[in-house]
């Protein structure tokens, strides 16, 4: 392997053990959250910290290699595409710490199960976590084919989010002396929502890298629409990078 | 404008250009990369029958500009050299005057009197972005300029002459960044008059400089596309390992 490989492959190592860091960060908020757990929370936000570093360092990395290197082509579009990636996973992990932070601050004992049960909170995290260990399988085989299954997942969290509004307002018209603790619920769900988005964004970015093409702003491709659904537009409200 | 056809061409048994067709529009520059002894400069050479004073070599195929094929018996190499001018690698003006540099093509072709051969070697100057440097010394030895200068005025000798091609091999090979960068602004400029071709090494000047680039490879042309499309994106796996120094 040449000296500019690998650096490339150096480069790339790191964002994988970002990821997988990051995946982690997510799964053990989920844990602290729905097993009220509040070391694990604890051990979450103490992490974050680790997250902010990657960024840090594999920021400057990609531009010392622009800069020592003059990459273009596909070793061009991976470095570009590493930056955007790791902005997507530093962002996805101040999310995992904040819903951590959330555990803290309620220490779990006024939250009424029966609601994060109803509002699919569960379902929501399997679905961005699925979504970005999905992307991350993609991003390390180069097996673009199936981006659109993952960009569907967010469709399903897109809906949990809507119908969430319904149901706390119920919830909470039911529950008058709850308003608190189920405000700072409902900013948990659109937390998973917005992680969805950015595991779009880390999508899009993979398969920019491997097949230069720009699936920013476009709509799903009938090739890439399984069975059940055909196609649909990507979420692009003003929240989306 | 320039258009090639099923070009194959030998030095002696050794088939140097493989079957290549391609076509370059007016008022552009088309950049050719490659390892070496790939052919592009051999190609290049064609366009203004250069080929033609190495002996044991064979052409067969069109070679075309401005619709007529420039191999056709009835061309005179004369006239197309001034039509097609040539800068090569090394800059090469003759032992004269930096004037008598500009104005030999116009004397030696007999292109005009007195007044408009100095009117001439002025604008020519110009055009290479070279006359605030040399407009005070135009009578000294065109040895006595720099090597980025000397290049200038072997582009202002071959604009001299108003050609319609402007062939570089190689022309900032052996310059210094900052003659580079004048070389490189000059083509820039140059392209609103002429169409450029250019041979290069430095795959970024070819990146900065060109509107379509030709990746060439053991005498075959491997892609020939936009030059933004053949460093963000080549369609050829044998384009992608070449500019990424994958190659070899």
């Amino acid at each position: 392997m040449k000296h500019s490989e690998q650096e490339l492959f150096l480069l790339k190592a790191e964002v994988i053990e970002m990821w997988k860091f990051v995946i982690s960060q997510l799964e053990k908020s989920k844990s602290a959250l729905l097993n009220d757990d509040y070391e694990l929370a604890r051990e979450v936000m103490i992490r974050e910290k680790r997250v902010d570093l990657y960024e840090l360092k594999i920021e400057s990395d990609c531009e010392n290699h622009i800069a020592l290197y003059a990459p273009v082509a596909i070793d061009l579009r991976l470095v570009l595409s590493l930056l955007k990636i790791t902005s997507s996973l530093e962002r996805i992990g101040d999310f995992a710490e904040s819903i951590a932070r959330y555990v803290i601050m309620e220490n779990s004992t006024i939250l009424n199960p029966k609601i994060v049960e109803d509002l699919k909170v569960e379902t929501m995290f399997d679905l961005v976590i699925g979504m970005l260990t999905d992307t991350f399988a993609l991003f390390n085989s180069g097996k673009t084919e199936v981006y659109g299954k993952i960009l569907f997942k967010d469709d399903d969290v897109d809906t949990i989010y809507k119908n969430s509004f319904n149901i706390m307002t119920q919830f909470l018209l039911n529950n008058p002396t709850m308003i608190r603790s189920g405000l700072e619920l409902i900013l948990v769900v659109r937390k998973l929502e917005r992680i969805g988005d950015y595991c779009s964004n880390l999508v899009e970015d993979v398969v920019f890298y491997v097949d230069a093409k720009v699936l920013k702003h476009k709509q799903i491709p009938e090739s890439q629409s399984n069975t059940q659904k055909n196609s649909q537009e990507i979420d692009t409200d003003e929240d989306q990078d | 404008m320039l258009e090639t056809k099923n070009i194959n061409f030998y030095y002696g048994n050794f088939h140097a250009l493989k079957n290549i067709s391609m076509k370059m529009e007016k008022n552009t520059v088309t950049a050719f990369i490659g390892p070496s002894g790939c052919g592009k400069s051999t190609f290049l050479r064609l366009f203004n029958r250069m080929n033609d004073l190495i002996d044991n070599t064979k052409l067969t195929g069109e070679c075309i500009i401005n619709d007529k094929n420039i191999y056709h018996k009835s061309v005179d190499v004369d006239e197309l050299r001034k039509n097609v001018g040539m800068v090569f690698q090394k800059p090469n003006p003759f032992p004269k005057t930096i004037f008598e540099n500009v104005a030999y093509g116009l004397r030696v072709n007999d292109m005009g009197d007195k007044h408009f051969i100095q009117q001439r070697v002025e604008e020519s100057i110009k055009s290479a972005a070279l006359w605030n440097e040399v407009k005070d010394k135009l009578h000294k030895s065109a040895f006595e300029l720099s090597g980025g200068q000397q290049q200038r005025l072997c582009i202002a000798r071959a604009l001299a002459v108003s050609p319609e091609v402007l062939l570089m091999d190689e022309p900032a090979s052996a310059l210094d960044p900052i003659s580079t960068s004048k070389i490189e602004e000059l083509i820039h400029e140059l392209k609103q008059q002429y169409t450029i071709v250019i041979v290069t090494h430095n795959m970024q000047q070819a990146a900065r400089v060109s509107d379509k680039t030709g990746f060439f490879m053991l005498g075959e042309l491997i892609e020939f596309n936009d030059t933004k499309k053949i460093f963000l994106n080549p369609d050829e796996e044998q384009t992608q390992n070449y500019i990424t120094g994958r190659f070899g």
